[in-house]
């Protein structure tokens, strides 16, 4: 099991390794930094204002939400869609299916649990 | 001082545990002194317990889950003895007694018996398929076996110091909570699984990242074994599917240890939410449990058809289609809780649909098989044996997915007989299929074919007789995990599969006797080349047993069936030239693994009789051990160029002999 | 040099010229750094079932107080600046790594360790905070799955912390070794996911639930 030095190899490159000069990675950083901070702060925002439609404001935040987990993603893990991360990419998605089944599905199932079955309290006080 | 520990932990007062922990310890003792004596521990430290190789690992834990089938076997008998006994009469197994034993039949079977003998399986021959040197994580591997170990340990503590679940083998709560359950049994039950399952997802991890992304020059992904396929499949599932058991079991601990209120019954907590949780991980589980039994019947049925695997492609699809539909149907464990017709609508059309990628499968056996040359050696007979049950009990698993249907037949013994028959007509004998077909290559010599035919006929018929009755009183309104009854119509029936637990037992015999008459005739049954079945795949291509680095020279792969071309290929060119050996770095040895396990072991003990500064002390033993090893400056040996030569130029030798002696490869 | 050349004399099992497909195993660092990635997204699933016992138990205060009442959005800020640039600092560290500077290196690893340790501060600050006022975990299923939740994550975060220390004591002890540099990208991949998760966290469970 011999030992290749460096990040590079014709075939796909480690999760979270990137190439370039130092100032290009540093640039990176600090877009994906800003981006971040902007992201964050509409969202405290969002939460907290009357200026936007109460109703929308969940979906809003949701939203918010996943535009900054892609963007630490893409500027922090370096996850990109270029065929040397396929791999990565392809395991993330499988992760992001399980994740999206798992909850949605707990969800949709413990939903209609909850409103076809007694509450947990009534049915102790018929134990008496 | 010692938390809820004293010694009226140990069961004086009940017979049977504490005889066979007696015995059992003494055995233990025995055959440590033994050990000792004779001066083979240095051996057994040095080659199995801090081995990192995989096949050394893959041994361990296919003997792990031997010694465990002894043991949910022996449950197993107890419980169709009792039901036989227990008609108007209390049987011989009082109720606290009858509940943990059958909490420990399910917990021993499915995590300690089924899940270590197929990871045992994959770890033994998929870095042999993919013709590399190890898994992706060797230390890691060790770790892996060494906490699953620690699990089965302290779930076979709990039989003489305490007492086990009584609740069955997924702890339902309210039941499951410490207002209902307030001993130790249920916590022996979450700790042994907690740290087991951690060792499982790192060996997830492990073959996981193998498949992907460590095999030979030139196999590309269509030219995989269709084992290896079925290794990614499962391993997929256990890395998605076992964090969700961690999580929810957690949430019990929690809930037991310091008063939090996920399942209870007061301050709103949501009982139905384990199920669903719980469920959500557990259909995963039987999958991750079968599908490796698939890919060992695709390599067997090939193997003694003399013929390619019929419908590679397919089969690839039909085995990623089973990975991901596998976790769109578990809501089919709770039809009944009310989830309402909508749910369980779309649930029972998805648990429906799942069985078709499973029909192609069989459908690409049978066409292998169709025109082939088939030898019906002791492995070949395990796979027809499979087809036959597991297309009847995919038929009943169809019918209970069947939401009305499954409100008759939930928690009935037809269930019972379903999935019993799902998991021995697949993955159990898929297990002994394995164990039989790639027995001379971790060894070096082959088992007894007659013993193996035996053992083989008196599982199927035993099983049949077993479980074939458990289907009708199911019809007839018996429900699971009775321990007396009083209807005379299930009676005669239950009697019956008394019987055929007999046949079973006359089954393991026989496969203890063939182990020991192998061991004792290994000079006759000695596999000399490393083929001993004119097989296809790479793992035949290198000395059995493997040489530590496995191959001399990594092979290079040109398509499917690699190393059948490869024997064609030297037929027909004849003895090719020495090639140029060079040394090969392995990963060292380590005892990581088993300290890390002990550490464990102290912990999960401490956790479960609330000795606190035990905790403390385990936890830091185990962190100061990851630091120990992560300190190590050395983590690699060389084998010398003359080593490698050496072996495997007595492997060639062997080899040629035998093709200029019967003019082919046999 | 084709395969042909490169294998003849190696192989006894060669077979004639093969289009590859596939260059062999893969260095030592994609395979401890996909490994690694694979572990993260098992965390990740591990994850998402708190937050959906969270979202399923959300409305069971048992009587007691709800997110909207107990949370308090100034710290929440607080702690998401810190975590945020301590992510940023963690790449700072990434670049010198790469670059085999020690000395950034241990400041951009000192940095992310303040931010992190101020985080874990403010964290438990709240959580004392919250026992004291009697919404402690056993008060409630929904104050059960908070603690839950947001308590996992707090610890994943120590156990990031001790990891850290190790690996500036590691690269201290024996430098950019090749074996430590693959322990650093998985330390570094563990650190940005755990802000990845803080925002699931702060959305769900903290700006959603005072905006209820």
């Amino acid at each position: 099991m011999s030992e290749v030095h460096g990040l590079q190899h014709e075939a796909d490159v480690a999760p979270g390794d990137e190439g370039g000069s130092v100032r290009s990675r540093v640039l990176g950083y600090l877009v994906g930094l800003g981006l971040a901070i902007l992201l964050t702060a509409t969202s405290f925002f969002v939460a907290g204002t009357d200026l936007v439609w109460q109703p929308s404001i969940p979906v809003a935040i949701v939203v918010l939400a996943i535009a900054q987990m892609g963007v630490h993603l893409v500027f922090f893990l370096h996850i990109t869609t270029g065929p040397d991360n396929t791999n990565n990419v392809l395991a993330l998605a499988f992760g992001l299916l399980i994740i999206f089944l798992v909850i949605g599905g707990s969800l949709w199932i413990m939903d209609h649990l909850n409103h076809n079955m007694m509450p947990m309290d009534q049915l102790m006080q018929m134990q008496r | 001082m010692f938390g809820k520990l004293s010694w009226a932990a140990i069961p004086i007062d009940q017979p049977i545990p504490l005889v066979t922990g007696a015995v059992v310890l003494v055995v233990i003792l025995a055959v440590l002194l033994w050990v000792v004596a004779s001066g083979h521990m240095p051996y057994l430290w040095r080659e199995w317990i801090t081995s990192v190789d995989h096949k050394r690992i893959g041994v361990m834990y296919t003997l792990l889950a031997a010694v465990m089938l002894l043991r949910g076997f022996s449950d197993a008998i107890m419980m169709r003895a009792q039901q036989a006994l227990a008609f108007q009469s209390p049987g011989f197994l009082p109720p606290e007694h009858y509940n943990q034993i059958f909490s420990a039949h399910g917990t021993i079977m499915i995590f300690f018996v089924a899940m270590p003998f197929v990871i045992g399986l994959m770890n033994l021959v998929v870095p042999l398929q993919l013709g590399v040197r190890d898994v992706a994580f060797p230390t890691l591997n060790s770790v892996g076996f060494w906490l699953t170990a620690t699990g089965a340990l302290l779930v076979n503590v709990s039989l003489v110091v305490g007492e086990f679940a009584r609740t069955g083998w997924l702890p339902y709560p309210p039941l499951s909570e410490l207002t209902y359950s307030p001993g130790v049994g249920v916590d022996y039950y979450l700790w042994s699984l907690e740290i087991s399952g951690v060792g499982t997802l790192v060996a997830g991890i492990n073959l996981v990242t193998t498949v992907l992304k460590i095999r030979t020059k030139g196999m590309s992904y269509m030219r995989m074994p269709m084992f290896c396929w079925t290794t990614l499949a499962s391993n997929l599932l256990i890395v998605a599917a076992f964090p969700i058991l961690t999580a929810t079991l957690a949430m019990l601990i929690l809930d037991r240890y310091l008063g939090f209120h996920f399942f209870t019954n007061d301050a709103g907590g949501n009982v139905m939410m384990f199920m669903n949780l719980i469920w959500a991980w557990g259909h995963p589980e039987v999958y991750i449990l079968v599908l490796p039994a698939f890919g060992i019947f695709s390599e067997v049925v090939s193997t003694f058809s003399g013929k390619p695997l019929f419908g590679y492609r397919s089969m690839v699809l039909a085995t990623m289609a089973i990975c991901v539909i596998s976790f769109m149907v578990w809501l089919h464990h709770f039809f009944t809780m009310g989830a309402g017709p909508d749910v369980n609508a779309i649930f029972g059309i998805a648990s429906m649909i799942i069985a078709v990628p499973t029909g192609v499968k069989i459908y690409n056996w049978l066409f292998t098989m169709f025109a082939g040359r088939i030898r019906f050696t002791t492995p070949m007979m395990w796979s027809i044996g499979f087809m036959v049950t597991f297309i009847i009990g995919g038929l009943t698993g169809v019918l209970v997915a069947v939401p009305p249907a499954d409100f008759l037949l939930h928690n009935s013994l037809f269930l019972v007989a379903h999935f019993h028959n799902v998991i021995i007509g697949g993955v159990l004998f898929g297990a002994f299929a394995g164990y039989t077909y790639w027995f001379p290559k971790a060894f070096g010599f082959r088992l007894h074919e007659g013993l193996g035919k035996a053992a083989f006929w008196f599982w199927l018929i035993g099983f049949y007789v077993a479980f074939m009755p458990l289907y009708a009183v199911g019809f007839l309104g018996m429900t699971r995990r009775m321990q007396h009854y009083d209807v005379a119509e299930w009676k005669p029936w239950l009697m019956i599969a008394s019987v055929g637990s007999a046949l079973i037992l006359a089954g393991i015999v026989c496969q203890v006797l063939q182990l020991i008459v192998s061991i004792r005739d290994r000079e006759a049954l000695r596999d000399l080349t490393g083929d001993p079945w004119d097989g296809r795949s790479l793992e035949w291509a290198t000395a059995s047993p493997p040489p530590v680095f496995n191959f001399a020279i990594p092979p290079i792969v040109a398509g499917e069936d690699a190393y059948w071309s490869m024997k064609r290929h030297a037929r027909e060119e004849g003895a090719s030239k020495e090639p140029d050996y060079e040394p090969i770095e392995m990963p060292r040895n380590s005892p990581t693994g088993f300290v890390c396990a002990f550490f464990a072991t102290v912990m999960g003990f401490a956790m479960i009789w609330h000795i606190w500064w035990m905790v403390i002390a385990g936890f830091i033993g185990a962190f100061a051990t990851f630091v120990v090893f992560a300190w190590r400056d050395h983590d690699e040996y060389e084998v010398p160029a003359d080593e490698v030569a050496r072996l495997d130029r007595a492997n060639l030798l062997a080899r040629r002999e035998l093709l200029t002696a019967a003019g082919s490869l046999r | 040099m084709t395969a042909g050349a490169l294998a003849e004399g190696r192989d006894p099992g060669f077979v004639g010229f093969a289009d590859l497909g596939y260059e062999g195993p893969a260095p030592k660092r994609i395979v401890t750094g996909y490994g690694f990635w694979i572990f993260l997204l098992s965390d990740m699933v591990m994850f998402s079932c708190f937050f959906a016992a969270y979202a399923v138990l959300l409305g069971q205060t048992a009587g007691g107080p709800s997110g909207a009442q107990l949370f308090n959005l100034q710290n929440v800020a607080v702690e998401t600046g810190c975590l945020l640039l301590s992510s940023f600092a963690c790449g700072m560290a990434s670049i010198a790594a790469e670059s085999r500077n020690h000395f950034w290196f241990q400041i951009a690893m000192i940095v992310t360790c303040v931010l992190g340790l101020a985080f874990l501060a403010i964290e438990f600050r709240e959580f004392a905070d919250l026992v004291a006022r009697g919404a402690g975990p056993s008060r409630s299923a929904f104050l059960s799955a908070f603690f839950t939740l947001v308590g996992c994550h707090g610890l994943h975060v120590s156990g990031g912390i001790l990891w850290l220390l190790t690996m500036m004591a590691q690269v201290f002890a024996k430098g950019f070794r090749a074996d430590i540099q693959r322990r650093f990208l998985c330390f570094a991949l563990f650190w940005h996911a755990l802000d990845i998760i803080w925002v699931a966290v702060f959305s769900v469970v903290y700006l959603l639930g005072s905006a209820a």
